[in-house]
């Protein structure tokens, strides 16, 4: 990973404002699709594609590639975008996203686009992939094998803290201290029926991971260069694996779909599509943070 | 008669036939696939010992992985490894893999087309006093249905062995079924085994009826098989370990050439072993059929031989099945 200076921050944030039209372009065409944790975690996807991970869109099945999972697969959109824009595939086969015979499929299928680590969509699943795959990096460090350097992420939403899943998945990264691996958990508060902490309640996660044997730490998700430094200093964590947990607005960057979850699952009109844009285009690339 | 090409036990049908359950067979199969294979890893649920893991865990403790009692984590790392090429083996109770982890078998493994080999123990009735929790007899229909999914349901401990070493080698997610007590161990190493093939193991001169089984109830079939050929009535048994990819082009050439069919298998009757002969004959040489197996019912703790006999899987059955369907020719 290069330096974060200004200029660097500065062209992240524009290349997120881009995703962010991107998603509201894809989701309008399709006619369905889940906009809000999309937008929101577009600064998180512009940070991994454009500046942390270390991959190669033109060799996507690298084997020394960091591997990064994405158990929330409704929030696709953004990751299409990303990994269009990154030059895994044209830019403009983001229209064919849910329509027949599409390689973008309305939940991430590994076999079939090129980027992707793990079909998802039934929620709960990435972590333990993600494990499994951190495991295997482990395995091949023993055997003395040069496909051991990579890093395994997993993004996560907050909602799907509730699969038991998660927390057996938690358990076993924990006993196994696979510090080669990072998570980061959408903390957005919204959830399909409403907002997380009424459906059931996660608070405080910060304790649950900590008594897991997890190294947490506490982000601004659409603060590019504070999500950086925490994926930086995870790496400086030998004994256990890190969760970063990035407090984002579900909707960022559109004021009418933002912290209504509502937005969670319904795409946007055309008139609605051309407000979001206007809005967008006025940003000039910058978001700026809650605690700004 | 049987097939002596086959080169099945010479001890066959006397009583001092070995008794192996099959899960011993996946063990030693294992220390095999450690020792020809660094990327082979295997996973447990907290019943390695039980489902024969626990020799590789001693030899390969870098390989063996225990993730407790979470099935559902079970598969799905499993899933991760794959996606960095390592060939993971995950191995628990059938009731609880594939049946509390089924989305995530479906999800993660079958869908991604991961290199993920299953191994479902303590199937069938065969896993006795435990009682009907621990009797998995729905496990081959639910497996069967998967897109991707491979099927294999070995007859004894050496079919086991030879089925656990093919898996490895055979690119995607397989489904193998193993029996906790001792049963027959009525092939040999010599015996021929080829994924995907069903073999005759006994064929009479005039054959009315095909019987067609799997896992360990096959040796019933055989045993039923000798009974009929001294009343005069002609059989062909055939081995089908695979139920998928389902070996329909010996099963239509046989069916035809008998004229009616029984099936037998430790698994309820609706769709498994039967329910697959009934498909394959249904759209292409419709046949009356008779099915040996568990009535959609659960089982019941009892001596293994007991229940074989409480739920119509002893020999006296499978001759009764043939008989019928004779008679609907």
């Amino acid at each position: 990973m290069e330096n974060l200076n200004e200029n660097k921050i500065k062209l992240l944030e524009e290349t997120a404002n881009q995703l962010r039209q991107d998603v509201i372009e894809m989701l309008t065409e399709a006619g369905s699709g889940h906009p809000a944790g999309s937008l929101g975690m577009a600064d998180i996807f512009s940070a991994f594609y454009f500046h942390i991970l270390n991959h190669n869109p033109k060799n996507p099945n690298w084997s020394d590639r960091d591997r990064l999972v994405l158990s929330n697969g409704h929030i696709c959109p953004i990751q299409y975008a990303a990994l269009a824009r990154a030059g895994y595939f044209p830019i403009e086969e983001l229209k064919t996203l849910r329509k027949i015979g599409s390689r973008l499929q309305g939940h991430p299928y590994r076999k079939m686009l090129p980027g992707i680590e793990t079909s998802s969509g039934p929620l709960g699943e990435g972590l333990s992939q993600a494990i499994g795959i951190a495991l295997a990096a482990r395995l091949n460090d023993s055997a003395g094998s040069s496909q051991a350097k990579y890093r395994t992420y997993c993004i996560m939403s907050d909602g799907e803290q509730d699969c038991g899943i998660i927390w057996e998945a938690a358990m076993f990264a924990g006993k196994y201290k696979l510090s080669n691996l990072t998570a980061v958990i959408d903390r957005n508060n919204i959830q399909s029926d409403g907002f997380t902490e009424e459906i059931m309640p996660l608070e405080s996660l910060r304790d649950k991971y900590e008594s897991f044997n997890w190294h947490v730490l506490e982000v601004d998700g659409h603060n590019i260069e504070q999500f950086v430094d925490a994926v930086n200093e995870a790496k400086a964590i030998y004994e256990k694996p890190t969760v970063i947990i990035a407090h984002t607005i579900p909707g960022k960057g559109v004021d009418f779909m933002e912290q209504d979850y509502e937005w969670h699952a319904k795409p946007l009109n055309k008139e609605q599509a051309r407000k979001a844009f206007e809005e967008l285009k006025t940003l000039n690339g910058k978001i700026k943070s809650e605690y700004e | 008669m049987l097939i002596p090409e086959l080169k099945l036990s010479d001890k066959i049908f006397s009583d001092d036939i070995e008794q192996k359950p099959t899960r011993d067979g996946f063990g030693e199969a294992l220390i095999i696939l450690g020792e020809q294979n660094p990327d082979v890893v295997v996973l447990s649920a907290d019943v390695a010992k039980s489902t024969r893991c626990d020799k590789f865990a001693e030899k390969f403790p870098e390989r063996f992985f225990q993730v407790g009692i979470a099935e559902q984590n079970l598969a799905a790392i499993a899933a991760g490894l794959d996606v960095s090429g390592k060939i993971p083996f995950i191995s628990t109770y059938a009731v609880f893999s594939p049946g509390r982890n089924w989305e995530q078998i479906r999800t993660t493994i079958c869908y991604n087309d991961a290199n993920v080999k299953i191994a479902g123990h303590h199937a069938g009735l065969l896993t006795g006093y435990d009682g009907a929790t621990h009797q998995a007899l729905e496990d081959i229909a639910l497996m069967r249905v998967l897109p991707n999914m491979k099927v294999i349901v070995p007859a004894d401990a050496i079919e086991a062995k030879k089925a656990t070493i093919a898996s490895a080698q055979i690119q995607g997610p397989i489904y193998l079924r193993f029996s906790r007590e001792k049963t027959p161990v009525f092939t040999s190493e010599e015996t021929p085994f080829i994924p995907g093939k069903a073999e005759i193991f006994w064929e009479s001169k005039k054959p009315q009826v095909l019987i067609i089984g799997c896992g360990p109830v096959l040796y019933n079939a055989l045993l039923a098989a000798k009974e009929l050929e001294k009343e005069k009535i002609g059989t062909i048994v055939l081995n089908n370990h695979t139920i998928k990819p389902f070996d329909e082009k010996k099963i239509i050439e046989l069916a035809k050439k008998c004229g009616a069919v029984v099936t037998i298998e430790e698994h309820n009757i609706l769709g498994g072993l039967g329910g697959a002969v009934a498909e394959t004959l249904a759209k292409n040489c419709p046949l009356p059929i008779e099915f040996v197996g568990t009535k959609d019912t659960f089982g019941e703790s009892g001596k293994s031989e007991d229940l074989i006999k409480k739920y119509g899987l002893v020999p006296e059955n499978i001759k009764e099945a043939v008989k019928k369907v004779i008679k609907r020719k």
